[in-house]
């Protein structure tokens, strides 16, 4: 099979419009939890959340104006806005711009999101109940569509390659960029734009989250200290939003134009729990076969892992992860440094792999590993350096980053340093 | 220009996004406005949301134009 490098990235994240940004913010300790003032959540067992930075533009907030007029912006859920600004951010990061023919038909999209336009649809629903039928928006349905953040992205951009999206929950991002790097390792496309968007903070996701005990209510007062994988005081994710979006594209192609490459994607490995709608296999087999078949295809062994972007989700998953990782690197877990990097963003679900990929990159660039904050009082014991509190400089030539999804959908990617090889 | 006429360009404005020296009565909601299809049913659900009035879809067919929406308009009001 073809290689697969990553050109460029884009992100819009709970820490700022930009990958850099948000990158620097991470490893500083910058934590985006918040109250939500936005809607009313007085009634909402959940009134927290990682909120992007909306404002003008500058010293990294998001200003929507500047990445989609206003009168299309109307037409789209924000998730569509997030994947716009990340999907521009990461083309113009990776100089790729193709105009002819050939070029465009090489070039494809694979962006997924978790649940899509979810506030878009309860007002929809809101204006076929009290005004009718007649008055349903034209563009009620290509506003709301999953895979529209894609069809935007490649009219925008004129690519004309393969276009997909992905939905499988909160392994939506890894399994885009793990399933965009399949079709490009095959042949059926040079370059694609690959990555995760979610627009989910609204009531009823507030609500219906909390109706399935998954978020975080016990820290409504004191929201920094909400997200707190592996700790003792954890109760639940924080919600985030955000997009996250590489540039892939095939070694030869990048190196033939000069590009800049980040890692390269070495391994992807997927599996299904079969268990709970909601719950992990509490052996953490899922996880278990899932990293193991990412490592198997990488041709590399849990000995050459040095940090992992943990699923971390800051309930009490984190430990049936933690376990499954503990099994996968038996002995050289006192090398690996692994971290929820959720402790500072949240939870962004159909984003988080994609955003926790791109970190994952950074983490390999920068030789260093982000923090896991609010880990005062560890849970469980462990001989793996989950890098608590403060970023810790180390040498990372080979990340794994981990997503799992409810329905028991399970996504792992290595990356890898790319040495000119 | 007429009350009606008003009320037509500034929802033509707004939804289209477009300067309003453009927008003259005779200008063309999608040669010379920009909209595409999706953007003129929005439209008629637009003017007759505002106006109360209701646009089957085969006059909605024939209003190609903010003259021909004015016209309409005033028509159905009068």
């Amino acid at each position: 099979m073809r290689r697969v490098v990553i050109t460029g990235t884009g992100m819009v994240s709970p820490l700022g419009c930009g990958t850099e940004v948000s990158w620097s913010r991470l490893l500083a300790g910058g934590n985006a939890a918040r109250k939500v003032t936005e809607f009313e959540v007085e009634d909402l067992p959940a009134k927290i959340a990682c909120r992007i930075p909306f404002g003008d533009g500058s010293d990294g907030t998001f200003n929507a104006d500047d990445w989609m007029e206003p009168k299309e912006q109307r037409k789209v859920d924000p998730f569509i806005v997030y994947a716009m600004a990340a999907a521009d951010m990461a083309l113009a990061d990776s100089g790729w711009k193709p105009e002819t023919d050939e070029d465009q038909i090489a070039t494809g999209v694979l962006i997924g999101s978790g649940i899509g336009g979810l506030e878009g649809i309860v007002d929809g629903g809101y204006t076929l109940r009290d005004k009718g039928p007649r008055r349903l928006s034209p563009f009620f349905i290509p506003g709301r569509l999953i895979n529209l953040a894609s069809g935007q992205v490649s009219i925008r951009h004129k690519l004309r390659g393969p276009n997909h999206s992905v939905v499988t929950a909160c392994s939506t991002g890894a399994h885009a960029i793990g399933d965009a790097s399949r079709l490009i390792a095959l042949g059926d496309a040079d370059v694609m734009v690959a990555g995760g968007t979610e627009s989910p903070i609204c009531r009823i996701s507030l609500a219906g989250f909390a109706a399935c005990k998954a978020l975080s209510t016990q820290h409504n007062d004191n929201p920094q200290k909400a997200s707190r994988p592996y700790d003792a005081d954890r109760d639940g994710f924080v919600m985030g939003e955000g997009a996250g979006i590489v540039i892939l594209e095939e070694l030869e192609h990048a190196k033939a134009r000069g590009a800049k490459i980040y890692a390269e994607v070495v391994g992807y490995g997927l599996s299904g729990d079969a268990f709970h709608i909601t719950a992990p296999s509490e052996d953490g087999d899922g996880a278990y076969r899932c990293m193991q078949m990412a490592l198997k295809r990488a041709g590399l062994t849990a000995a050459d892992v040095d940090y992992i972007n943990a699923h971390g989700t800051s309930t009490m998953a984190d430990t049936i992860e933690l376990g499954a990782v503990e099994r996968l690197v038996g002995d050289s877990a006192s090398r690996i440094s692994m971290s929820s990097t959720k402790s500072a963003i949240g939870h962004l679900l159909g984003a988080a792999g994609a955003v926790e990929a791109i970190f994952s990159t950074l983490a390999i660039r920068d030789n260093i590993a982000p923090p896991t904050l609010n880990l005062d009082n560890p849970s469980v014991e462990t001989r793996i350096d989950l890098v608590p509190h403060v970023a810790r400089e180390r040498e990372i030539d080979v990340a794994l980053s981990n997503s799992f999804g409810f329905g028991g959908t399970n996504a792992s990617l290595v990356l890898r340093r790319y040495r000119g090889d | 220009m007429s009350d009606i006429a008003e009320r037509v360009k500034k929802i033509v404005i707004d939804h289209l996004g477009v300067d309003a020296e453009k927008v003259s009565e005779g200008a063309s909601f999608i040669d010379d406005l920009g909209a595409d299809s999706l953007d003129t049913v929005e439209l008629v659900m637009a003017f007759e949301e505002e106006f109360g009035v209701e646009i089957p879809d085969d006059a909605a067919d024939s209003i190609l134009t903010v003259g021909d929406a004015v016209k309409f308009i005033e028509k159905a009001q009068a």
